[in-house]
């Protein structure tokens, strides 16, 4: 078996030999930052896996344990001198490895039963939502974060804004949207954190399309992106969800797909393409990212945003904008989004230092490794701090739920939202 | 049952800092020098000087060889640890202690990063000049021992300019000081000068006093194109006879320039045979003139294109399109072996030709940039290192590139250290009794040889 882990390694020996050890991306890892070791950052988990593929050591489990303790964010490899297609090399080897390991029992029932049966994920947390108040309690009486009840639960103590008491889902018939669009219509794809906790950024982004007179179509019922399996190696899953989600968005109704989400953008646009095995699938996958843009990009460059209105009598509030990593690193989108809150009046940017640096969230690797996570995370607390903003944006709904817990722990009443949140906000106001 | 060594190295730095796993080994086997992995036995991550004190007297006690490591960004192989060794870690040594406005100087722990040191001077008006390639990552205690370089040799010096003062542990875990706060100081020996670029074989570094200098008030870049490489190497020659000083003199050759221009698109000149990257800073009226007669000179001497940074945007991308030679370079193949053979700057023309025939003559791929005012080169050799027979012929050019270094009255390093790579060769610059010496020394110090055995003089 183990030999098997090996030659599957060895497939990546073309992308694994061009690291040439340089050790550049220590100044890129927001782990290594906090740990300091080698093999929390690329060079050393490459490493680790040129390694193994050379027999160096045969400890597959143990490169494992250190392989998955990464944020996935690709800052290293957005900064990569020799250009070493990092992301690719981390995913695929997770999959060989978890072919020989296998998934934990957890992770096993979460992906098999639940993630990859989207009926029954949707149903599940729908009747979940009204139950979790037996888990959780607001933080203090009256805000709008939540903690665990009792001690030692996955969530730590963490702060969490708590599961929508009505999924987007369920809601999204509500904003009045046409189907076709005078120039564009579009698709939309929910992702499961604004379909199950951030279900208003969902609705806002439906009202921005609608005023831009865009046609949406916004398919009922649609699975997960697949990052929590790519992370977790479940190629099986991955594949099931993907084509699953083909059969919802048939990709010749609609100009381009669109999300609110930066992680989902990111997965359906780099590793759909990147990771999709089954050849069927190869040809509807590559249009379908093709398709795919983020919310602020497909405003900006494609519809045109109105011109601000005159806010020279009105009070300014600061807002900052946190990058998440999957936008701006993985996609090379930072300027939209900043263009999407400079046509909000009433607030004025003001940059932290270092809005591209990792908020430490990772998907899962906040719940295995929650004290780094949060200890990043306080980082990018302090550095929304600085700017003396009252908001802090972010175009994924990850980034705000590490950026609601960071300020929530420290007492901060700072909000945060989504841009397409603010732009909408200001449309209200305006009608 | 782990064994009495290892039990005591834990009880001085926790259990939690130490590590034996061999997948974690693997991690601390290499540096950024491409040689031939050796996995240590154990790696120590001490959180204060008294622990990396104590570590070394450990060492010492049980005869075991000891190698610390800073970023790993060594391109000697000078981090590479022995098999039965231990890899000490400075990451959690990283506090910047004191930075003194009124005398201009910094006191730091060896883990803390060079760029890091340079911002914070910056934000008091004071200037941290040395500037390695990996600044953003290298430590300043790994500069010490290596006696980092970086772009601004010429006018600034390098890492051995700015070392006031250093505490070290010597091979028997005693603590050495040596230097002071002071501009002028005679006390003792001047032991920092031998501490500096001794690549960790004769002390282990626990603090480190660094000179701070006023930040010029102006800076200005200029770029200038050249069809051949001779007029290139003229004008070097032509601004520094006039007296002029540039705080960069940058140099690139024709695959480097194309390799730049294939990946940022900056619009350079594909013909180009050589470009000159200047730049001058202090005094603004100083700063003007000055650039204004080296924009003359070049022109004099034939430059097809002269570039002057006058925005921060133009000044930017004259810089960035430095920065990004050495990766624009390395995706081109997957190996790259970065050399830094040195000579005085009025031999770069004739060494710029040698790299050239030596390149023809193995039939690889040679691109070269590097610090034209200071004579040191980086030829940057692309291959694959799973290629086994142009291994060989790589392996044949640069002994070939040395020969013709130490030829025209150069050195083996300018910058990178001698190291594992380069031990073989020391004899050839130097002479037998001055390795026999050199050894004499190190046994004299550290009788047990437990300091980064191996290293400098084999």
């Amino acid at each position: 078996m183990i030999r098997e882990v090996i030659s599957q390694l060895g497939e990546l020996d073309d992308m694994l030999v061009t690291c040439m050890r340089c050790g550049m991306c220590q100044a890129a890892c927001s782990l290594y930052e906090e740990t300091g070791l080698e093999t929390d950052v690329a060079r050393g988990k490459i490493a680790l896996l040129d390694g193994l593929a050379r027999k160096m050591i045969d400890d597959a489990p143990g490169v494992a344990k250190r392989l998955n303790r990464c944020l996935l964010c690709g800052s290293c490899e957005s900064g990569c001198p020799s250009g070493v297609p990092i992301m690719e090399i981390f995913l695929k080897a997770r999959a060989i490895i978890t072919a020989y390991t296998g998934l934990s029992p957890l992770k096993k029932l979460i992906f098999r039963c639940v993630l990859t049966s989207p009926a029954f994920f949707d149903r599940l947390l729908e009747y979940g939502a009204p139950l979790q108040r037996f888990f959780i309690k607001p933080v203090k009486k009256g805000s709008i974060t939540s903690c665990a009840r009792m001690k030692r639960t996955p969530l730590g103590n963490r702060h969490l804004e708590p599961l929508a008491p009505i999924p987007f889902h369920r809601q999204f018939k509500q904003v009045p949207i046409a189907s076709e669009g005078e120039n564009y219509t579009v698709a939309f794809f929910t992702g499961c954190l604004l379909d199950k906790i951030y279900p208003r950024i969902g609705l806002a982004t439906l009202e921005v399309l609608a005023h831009h007179g865009i046609g949406v179509r916004v398919p009922e019922r649609q699975a997960c992106c697949g990052i929590p399996n790519l992370a977790a190696g479940d190629q099986q899953g991955f594949e099931k969800l993907v084509r699953f989600n083909l059969e919802c968005f048939p990709v010749d109704t609609f100009d381009y797909l669109i999300t609110a989400c930066a992680t989902c953008t990111s997965t359906i646009k780099k590793f759909w393409p990147m990771m999709v095995d089954d050849e069927t699938l190869a040809g509807q996958v590559r249009i379908l990212a093709e398709k795919t843009m983020d919310i602020s990009e497909f405003l900006v460059d494609k519809v045109g945003l109105d011109s601000a209105a005159d806010t020279s009598n009105q009070e300014e509030q600061i807002v900052t904008y946190h990058d998440p990593c999957h936008l701006k690193k993985s996609l090379g989108i930072s300027t939209q989004p900043r263009r999407l809150l400079e046509a909000v009046p009433g607030y004025r940017l003001e940059e932290m230092e270092q809005p591209d640096r990792c908020c430490g969230m990772g998907g899962s690797f906040s719940l295995a490794y929650y004290a780094l996570s949060a200890s990043i995370a306080d980082k990018k607390r302090d550095a929304i701090l600085r700017t003396g903003c009252t908001t802090v944006a972010t175009s994924c709904p990850a980034c705000m739920m590490q950026l609601t817990d960071t300020l929530s722990r420290g007492g901060h009443r700072i909000k945060v939202r989504h841009p397409i949140e603010l732009l909408a906000q200001d449309l209200v106001q305006r009608q | 049952m782990k064994n009495s060594f290892s039990m005591a190295l834990r009880e001085i730095v926790g259990k939690e800092y130490v590590m034996d796993e061999p997948v974690d080994m693997l991690a601390y086997s290499y540096d950024a020098a491409g040689l031939d992995q050796v996995m240590p036995s154990l790696v120590a991550h001490p959180g204060t000087c008294e622990e990396l004190g104590k570590i070394v007297k450990l060492c010492n006690n049980h005869g075991r060889p000891l190698t610390v490591r800073g970023a790993g960004t060594n391109l000697s192989g000078g981090t590479i640890p022995n098999k039965s060794g231990v890899v000490v870690l400075t990451g959690r040594l990283n506090k910047i202690i004191e930075l003194n406005i009124e005398d201009r100087y910094a006191v730091v722990e060896p883990g803390v990063i060079t760029l890091q040191l340079a911002t914070a001077a910056e934000r008091h008006g004071l200037f941290y000049p040395p500037d390695p390639g990996s600044q953003a990552v290298s430590t300043l205690g790994g500069n010490v021992a290596e006696n980092a370089g970086g772009l601004r040799g010429l006018k600034y010096g390098v890492t051995r300019d700015y070392v006031m003062g250093l505490d070290y542990f010597d091979a028997q875990g005693g603590l050495v000081t040596t230097g002071a706060k002071t501009v002028k100081c005679v006390t003792g020996y001047d032991l920092a000068s031998l501490m500096v670029g001794s690549e960790g074989t004769l002390g282990v570094v626990s603090r480190i006093t660094l000179k701070l200098i006023p930040q010029p008030a102006k800076r200005k870049a200029i770029m200038a194109v050249f069809s051949h490489m001779q007029p290139a190497a003229e004008a070097v020659s032509a601004i520094i006879a006039a007296q002029i000083t540039p705080a960069v003199l940058e140099f690139l050759d024709h695959l480097t320039i194309k390799a730049v221009e294939s990946y940022s698109k900056i619009g350079f000149p594909l013909e180009a045979a050589a470009m000159l990257l200047i730049e001058m800073d202090g005094h603004p009226a100083q700063v003007a003139e000055e650039a204004e007669q080296v924009v003359k000179i070049c022109r004099k001497l034939g430059a097809v294109e002269v570039r002057l940074a006058d925005t921060k945007e133009e000044y930017e991308q004259i810089w960035a399109a430095r920065r990004g030679a050495f990766s624009a370079l390395a995706k081109l193949k997957p190996t790259v072996i970065l050399e830094d053979a040195t000579v005085p700057r009025s031999k770069i023309p004739a060494m710029v030709k040698a790299i050239g025939e030596i390149a023809e003559k193995y039939n690889l791929q040679i691109g070269t940039f590097g610090h034209a005012g200071d004579g040191n080169l980086h030829p940057t050799i692309l291959t694959d290192r799973r290629d086994q027979e142009e291994k060989k012929r790589v392996e044949a050019a640069i002994d070939e590139i040395f020969e013709r270094a130490l030829a025209l009255d150069g050195t083996l390093s300018g910058e990178h250290g001698i190291g594992l790579a380069k031990a073989k060769y020391l004899e050839r610059e130097t002479t037998a009794a001055t390795i026999t010496w050199s050894q004499q020394l190190k046994k004299a110090l550290d009788p047990n040889n437990i300091l980064n055995p191996g290293k400098i003089i084999g």
